[in-house]
């Protein structure tokens, strides 16, 4: 089965992030089996699969979001850039900078629009002013907001619409220079014109981020992503470039759900 | 494969194969029934193929419409798409076996009343024979969706391309004795070629066959 998973991709990019015999347990629940997999540096990766299948579950693994559910335990090893994530002496906080995460349900900070993007800086004990302001500025540009917002910084975020709230996530968490973006079904409460702005979000950040995305929405997944992995009663099925996940799946279980043939 | 959990997508894809299977149907007809008026020399049968050519050509445009609906309504992918993608281009090439068969029916009407066929003309029955067997072939092929089979059929085209060789010889011949044969002659050259191309759209349709199976592209030598 592993060389289906590492069939037909492309690893010149290099790799970001790799995962190793990881399983995650929530007590006595297995959620994650065995996963093996390699995540490609300035690519999106679109982890699919049917509802309990461990896709957020591997997506939270990935900067420790775990840590924070107390019956959760995450064995095997789980390397950003060739060092170990849970290793003694990493700092969680220091993984979740270099590692961010997007929600489902945006999650903007009853704050302006400004305040929000500036958090991270701040509480990481920021102090320069005019760095702020650039940075939040790149930020809200790099998350393609800044030209509907620029006028109103200083206004509540919570005021803006939930394509615009998603997105001012976004830059709230592109503010604190991460390498990879974890999203969690990202646009799927946003209607379809908010939805293509954040798929074509995706795609301008991969020139710079590593990202990671989990999706229900197949063509999302088709749209979006470079990779995908497809993940069914916690085990990785198949893995492989998009396009050919997308036309010639190469086990039978991938091609059932991808086609709509599950029971 | 299990079926689909939208029984509407899977009632389309049948429908899709079901009208395909009847456009190839009708042309396995159409073939027998063209070599037929050019043997006897009958133009109410003639009349027959180009009449089958126009419901031919109905059936090529429902069953592009069906195929891009489900594109575009359903968003298929993997084995589906592949089957939507091959249905589209299986259409044209039935179509074009239909106007090959509108072909070899309007020569039929052209020829000059014999009263026995041609030395060359005699070969036409047996190389229609061999097309229209690799198109069934093709055809259950894509019924039992087996790709085994669909191979079988590109074995067989070299055979007809065999007799094509023979015919031409034979027609060179046969106009050679006496320049009063060359216009009949060159019918049969003409029809001959025509078969030819039905052999070549059977074996179109065989490796859309291994496409939609496998999901390999096997036209142009291709492994």
């Amino acid at each position: 089965m592993s060389d289906t998973k590492k069939a037909n991709v492309d690893h010149a990019s290099g790799v970001k992030m790799e995962t190793r015999e990881v399983n995650v347990f929530y007590a006595d629940n297995h959620a994650i089996k065995n996963v093996d997999l390699d995540i490609l540096d300035r690519s999106v990766t679109a982890l699919i699969g049917p509802s309990g299948c461990g896709k957020s579950t591997y997506l939270r693994a990935l900067n420790r979001m775990n840590d924070t559910i107390y019956s959760a335990r995450v064995e095997g090893r789980i390397l950003l850039d060739g060092e170990d994530i849970y290793g003694s002496g990493v700092d969680p906080v220091e993984v979740r900078r270099r590692v961010g995460m997007v929600f489902q349900k945006s999650n903007p900070f009853p704050k302006s629009v400004f305040d929000n993007v500036a958090f991270g800086l701040q509480i990481g004990g920021e102090k320069d002013k005019d760095l702020i302001a650039e940075r939040v500025e790149e930020s809200l540009k790099g998350a393609a907001l800044w030209d509907e917002v620029k006028d109103r910084l200083q206004a509540s975020a919570l005021g803006l619409s939930g394509g615009q709230q998603q997105r001012l996530c976004i830059a709230r968490c592109l503010a604190v220079w991460p390498e990879v973006i974890l999203m969690d079904e990202p646009a799927s409460a946003l209607d379809p014109i908010a939805t293509a702005k954040i798929e074509e979000l995706i795609r301008e950040l991969r020139e710079q981020y590593t990202i990671v995305i989990v999706t229900h929405s197949m063509q999302q997944a088709a749209r979006v992503s470079d990779y995908t992995a497809f993940f069914y009663m916690g085990e990785l099925i198949e893995y492989g470039a998009t396009d050919r996940m997308f036309t010639r799946p190469a086990r039978k279980r991938t091609e059932e759900y991808i086609s709509g043939r599950f029971g | 494969m299990r079926t689909h959990t939208h029984q509407e997508f899977e009632a389309e894809l049948r429908n899709l194969k079901d009208r395909l299977l009847a456009m190839g149907g009708r042309c396995e007809q159409m073939i027998g029934t063209a070599v037929r008026a050019f043997e006897d020399r009958d133009e109410a049968l003639a009349n027959e193929v180009m009449e089958a050519d126009r419901e031919m050509n109905e059936d090529e445009r429902a069953v592009d419409d069906l195929a891009v609906r489900i594109l575009a309504l359903r968003q298929p992918v993997g084995r589906d798409l592949r089957f939507a993608v091959a249905a589209v281009k299986a259409s044209t090439d039935l179509e074009r076996i239909g106007d090959e068969a509108v072909n070899i029916a309007e020569r039929a009407i052209e020829m000059t009343p014999a009263d026995r066929l041609s030395p060359p003309g005699a070969k036409l029955p047996e190389m229609a024979k061999r097309a229209g067997a690799m198109l069934q072939e093709a055809l259950n092929a894509l019924v039992e969706e087996d790709p085994e089979k669909a191979r079988g059929v590109f074995d067989q085209d070299d055979a007809v391309d065999d007799i094509y060789s023979e015919v031409l010889t034979m027609c060179l011949d046969y106009m050679k004795d006496d320049p009063a044969r060359i216009a009949d002659g060159m019918r049969i050259c003409n029809c001959a070629k025509y078969l030819e191309r039905i052999a070549d759209h059977a074996t179109n349709i065989a490796e859309m066959v291994v496409f939609l199976v496998e999901g390999v592209d096997v036209r142009h030598g291709h492994a």
